[in-house]
């Protein structure tokens, strides 16, 4: 594709701290090129406003290659923008045309609240985690690899679901702020195992209770958290945690 | 695990509601094939309204079918109190909306709109309860007329109330509109609750949608036809 530049008008949520109101800043921006990053666009912003003695606009980012989930934008109305199975990080101004105005907003829900301009506090993701995403093991050597055989089948869909990297855009695109195609992935990574067999029925139990007290919404499989997610985690899975839940509620005694 | 807290929790709460759901579903079916007794009357000239008249009687002549009834209502009462408690909720999770809302980016509008379909076909469930379902089991002395069918006992006569309310347009219209809203929020619900319940398997997500879609349109159109054919005499009609 041809390289070519732009000029943009960008509406970015500006928000000093947790506890004082927000509201959208405008910025025009000129001679964004077609190749750079939708981060790198913010780069440029940014040293502009630290070269004018202005806060620079703070976002997460780390990796900056789609696979650690700490990039967290909306942009015009989309969690990491309007690229199918894609973070913001990968999102490339090639996307847009010279004068097109982009509005970028934080995740919104009650369970992610802003800590500064565009980044948001999901910590609430690692107390799911937290509460059973794991599995108890005592360490030692490595195991060799064949000791325990694994369904091609299921070992791949467990991988699928693994691919979860927790940003985020599934909650951030729920009409319920729903946490549940996230709690699914992890869910279903341990329970399609055999490793995660042991702690399966506590894991879905207390991993529910956990995301419960986060205050995440219910699932209403309006299948939206699918249709954003950057690492394409299907809704099966929610559909699976469901089973789990009821198989493990309907049985477990404490 | 404690049932209280089994069925309080965010899954717990759409387990109600998927099996309710699924509950006054295969109500419809048993709905839409007494109804369609109404039709006898297309092959049988003769029928007028017997063969409706007297399966709406079987419907309330049994103690089985009435303690089944105050089941229904208890689904119905269930499904309508979870259902607004949930969406009340969900709409609280989100306190500071998007300026740029998602609209239906990857996701249809009914499949969002559950609440607002299930209002419309609330308040048609009050105007249609109140048509015929308190007619028929309150105020009948002063509502409904009897018929007696080869000398037996004198049984309440729905059909002709059928007649006397689809002769309305505006009824006819109201009917047709609730099937409307009936068939997304069938459209949706029937495949979402199979998979709330639990269905994860390909092949059996793929026949809740199938059937999912077939059973919305059927049972929707079978339900509009009834005032439709009625309005219009196709049944009736000597």
């Amino acid at each position: 594709m041809e390289h070519y530049n732009m000029n943009l008008t960008l509406k970015v949520w500006r928000q000093k701290s947790s506890k004082e109101q927000g509201r959208f800043e405008t910025y025009q921006v000129s001679d964004i090129s077609s190749e750079m990053s939708f981060l790198e666009m913010i780069d440029v912003l940014n040293e502009r406003l630290i070269k004018e003695g202005k806060d620079p606009i703070a976002f997460d980012h780390d990796c900056r290659e789609g696979i650690c989930g700490a990039c967290s934008m909306y942009i015009n109305g989309r969690p990491h923008g309007p690229w199918h199975a894609n973070t913001t990080c990968q999102l490339h101004m090639r996307a847009y045309k010279d004068g097109d105005t982009i509005v970028v907003e934080p995740w919104r829900a009650n369970s992610f609240p802003v800590i500064k301009d565009l980044v948001v506090d999901r910590t609430a993701f690692d107390r799911i985690v937290q509460a059973g995403g794991y599995i108890s093991v005592n360490t030692g050597n490595a195991v060799d690899a064949n000791a325990m055989l694994i369904e091609k089948d299921k070992a791949d869909a467990a991988f699928a679901a693994a691919a979860c990297i927790g940003c985020g855009a599934c909650v951030a695109a729920c009409k319920n702020s729903s946490a549940m195609l996230f709690l699914s992935a992890k869910v279903s990574h341990l329970a399609l195992l055999p490793q995660g067999e042991p702690e399966r029925k506590s894991r879905v139990l207390n991993m529910v209770q956990q995301m419960d007290k986060e205050g995440f919404g219910s699932c209403t499989f309006t299948e939206a958290c699918e249709a954003v997610c950057p690492k394409e985690i299907s809704v099966t899975n929610i559909s699976r945690l469901n089973k789990e839940y009821i198989i493990a509620g309907l049985t477990e005694d404490k | 695990m404690k049932w209280s807290a089994f069925f309080t929790s965010s899954v717990g709460k759409k387990l109600v509601m998927a099996f309710t759901g699924l509950f006054l579903i295969s109500f419809l079916i048993v709905h839409a094939g007494i109804n369609a007794c109404i039709w006898a009357d297309l092959v049988d000239d003769s029928d007028n309204g017997e063969m409706f008249n007297k399966a709406a009687h079987f419907m309330g002549s049994s103690y089985v079918i009435r303690i089944m009834e105050i089941g229904l209502f208890i689904g119905i009462l269930a499904h309508i109190v979870q259902g607004y408690m949930l969406e009340l909720q969900n709409r609280a999770r989100r306190k500071q909306g998007y300026q740029v809302a998602m609209g239906s980016k990857g996701s249809a509008w009914y499949r969002k709109s559950m609440g607002l379909l299930g209002t419309l076909i609330l308040l048609f469930l009050i105007i249609h309860i109140n048509n015929f379902w308190v007619p028929s089991r309150i105020t009948y002395a002063s509502t409904l007329g009897e018929v007696t069918y080869n000398n037996g006992a004198p049984i309440h006569d729905l059909y002709t109330r059928m007649l006397v309310v689809f002769s309305e347009p505006w009824e006819v219209i109201l009917y047709i509109a609730a099937c409307f809203s009936l068939a997304w929020h069938l459209l949706h619900g029937f495949q979402s609750s199979f998979r709330t319940i639990g269905v994860y398997n390909k092949k059996y997500v793929a026949m809740a949608k199938g059937a999912g879609v077939a059973f919305s349109i059927i049972i929707s159109v079978v339900f509009a036809l009834m005032p439709i054919s009625i309005y219009f005499g196709w049944v009736n009609n000597n």
